[in-house]
């Protein structure tokens, strides 16, 4: 199926991408470039086969219950653009 | 001769027998990047005082005859991903700029406990995202063997730093072909592990069930040598695999007899340039006059290992980039620039009354995460989400996702059958030599296809190497690809070195930089 513009502008929102106009439209040529590429994965008869999530298939990894230390706060927050002593900060949320 | 011609392994004895510091050696690979790195651009930051500090340390550890790691005052090259605590760690993307992660990278730490000189951080496509290395925010690298050409992807850097001799040792990632294609072009070996052989805690994240971690050189023992430092069980990586590690680097003598080569039928085809095949078939013929079998396999799914690859990869970056929020760490846009956009657009559309898209218009906070991922993340990467998002979305997820998942299935199980015949799988790495600069970026599919003869072993999660096996008439390296199957990296070092003995392809140094 034909990738849209109207596709793309969705797909950006659902991904946090602010596009521009011209952005919009090479991306949405290039996606559907991409996904007609893709798109002979239809070919493959794959009925009954069991998808396979990971190359090595590891299952059931369990760690000790014990209580590990954790990074310090004013490590985790080292990185932060904007931050307090306390915490990070956004923009204002509610009543924006 | 310059101490920069010295394989790692070589460099090892001369440590021992007190002939070469690690400090000259460093001080060496240190002055061939200050007089060849501009050329060449395969380091993104070279921490000149740490490395010498650092290799006087071990110099004097050495002296007062204190025991010592595997690689004690061998120089080591990082591909700029994997995170070295308090160091800037950037993926080659504005994103992470003045990213300092708060923690050693399992493989970081492994490489400091064998006593490795950290030298510098290298250049790669933007969050490994590339074949060309040309989608690193900061810089180009150029092909040692030629500066007009790409020297591969996505770990450019890893590789030309190698070929350039800058670094006898370098780490690279493998998520499609990342360490066996720029290998590959640059003339160098590169290996990627078995998915799970080496702990990926510390790794900046690309698509978690395909990246592998592993180490490029100029010959088989010093990959072997830098394998044995990083690979092994790691309980903070629940993909890690709890086996032990055999002792490549002394195993890899030991030829392989009545070694079964498999040739895919499906890789011969159209599309494969003359001289890359030739040097290939040249590589076959040495394989049988050291006593091997070669016989014609087929891996039938083979040919929609891209298609897989390209659905399964982005789906997985868009879910491991949503993280780059502006919010932890990263880039963040200006808030007040945020602010002021949204009002004007909120403005102008009360202004013509557009009702719906005035309800549907972005809170400051949703605003400021997309705008702070789109100034910060570059064209492929965004590409790459949004494929990604788009193969995940409601009502695609069955028809992209699921399917491609049924598809990798489908190409595992040809290997399996094929290593019931064959010892291990040999081919080209590529299917042309190094391309100029520029010369891909504006179709990204045709970049994509590049990764044909690389990605099945990432979706299969098998090891596999790039070796040299020739050049073409105009100078270029040409690689040999091996794939073994899960966890025979001993058979892939050992079936390469042998070819290596047999062969100089691995001594010849780029002209352009002599």
């Amino acid at each position: 199926m034909a990738i849209t513009r109207a596709d793309v502008e969705k797909v950006s929102l659902l991904a946090r991408l602010q596009l521009t106009g011209p952005e919009l439209e090479t991306m949405t040529s290039e996606l559907a470039q991409i996904v007609t590429y893709v798109d002979q994965l239809g070919e493959v008869d794959t009925e009954g086969v069991e998808p396979m999530a990971h190359a090595v298939e590891v299952s059931n990894v369990f760690a000790a219950d014990e209580v590990q230390p954790s990074l310090p706060r004013e490590q985790a927050l080292a990185n932060a653009p904007r931050r307090n002593e306390r915490g990070y900060l956004v923009p204002p949320v509610l009543g924006g | 001769m310059s101490l920069t011609e010295l394989s790692a392994s070589e460099a090892l004895e001369l440590f021992v027998k007190g002939e070469v510091t690690s400090a000259a050696l460093t001080r060496a690979c240190l002055d061939r990047i200050e007089s060849h790195d501009e050329q060449v651009g395969a380091f993104l930051r070279v921490d000149a005082e740490a490395a010498l500090a650092r290799a006087a340390d071990i110099d004097a550890q050495r002296l007062a005859g204190k025991p010592l790691g595997r690689l004690a005052g061998l120089p080591v090259a990082v591909k700029d991903v994997l995170c070295d605590r308090q160091t800037r760690t950037t993926c080659a993307s504005r994103m992470l700029e003045n990213f300092r992660p708060p923690y050693d990278s399992t493989v970081v730490a492994n490489l400091k406990a064998a006593g490795a000189v950290l030298i510098g951080r290298t250049n790669m496509d933007e969050f490994a995202m590339g074949g060309s290395t040309e989608n690193s925010a900061f810089q180009l690298t150029r092909n040692p063997w030629d500066l007009q050409r790409a020297p591969g992807g996505s770990s450019g850097g890893a590789a030309a730093c190698v070929a350039a001799r800058m670094a006898p040792l370098s780490i690279g990632t493998d998520t499609g072909g990342s360490i066996r294609q720029p290998a590959g072009l640059c003339g160098v070996v590169g290996l990627k592990p078995t998915y799970g052989r080496v702990s990926r805690f510390g790794l900046v994240a690309f698509a978690s069930s395909l990246d592998q971690i592993g180490p490029l050189a100029t010959n088989t023992k010093d990959v072997a040598l830098l394998l044995e430092a990083i690979a092994g069980h790691d309980p903070r990586d629940a993909t890690s695999l709890n086996v032990p590690v055999p002792n490549y680097s002394e195993s890899i003598h030991r030829p392989l007899t009545g070694l079964r080569l498999g040739i895919v039928r499906e890789h011969f085809g159209a599309g494969l340039n003359e001289e890359v095949e030739q040097a290939v078939r040249n590589a076959l013929r040495v394989y049988e006059s050291l006593g091997a079998e070669v016989k014609e396999i087929s891996l039938p799914h083979s040919k929609y290992a891209v298609a897989t690859y390209y659905v399964i990869a982005p789906s997985e970056a868009s879910s491991n980039l949503a993280r780059y929020d502006g919010v932890h760490y990263g880039h963040r846009a200006d808030q007040a620039e945020v602010l002021a956009e949204l009002a004007a657009e909120q403005e102008q559309l009360e202004a013509t009354g557009d009702q719906r898209t005035l309800e549907n218009l972005d809170t400051s906070l949703v605003r400021m995460y997309r705008r702070s991922r789109a100034e910060g993340f570059g064209p492929e990467v965004k590409r790459r989400i949004m494929l990604g998002a788009y193969a995940l979305s409601a009502g695609y997820y069955d028809a992209y996702y699921l399917k491609a998942l049924k598809v990798r299935r489908l190409i595992r199980q040809d290997f399996d059958a094929a290593f019931e015949q064959v010892d291990l799988v040999v081919g080209p790495v590529t299917s042309e030599p190094a391309f100029k600069l520029g010369e891909m970026t504006d179709d990204p599919l045709a970049m994509y296809l590049i990764d044909l003869y690389t990605v099945s072993a990432n979706l299969a999660g098998i090891p596999g190497i790039s070796l040299p096996c020739g050049f073409t008439q105009s100078g270029l390296p040409v690689g040999l690809q091996l794939q073994a199957p899960p966890l025979a990296e001993e058979t892939l070092l050992r079936g390469a070195h042998m070819y290596e003995q047999a062969t100089d392809w691995h001594t010849h140094k780029p002209p352009a930089l002599l």
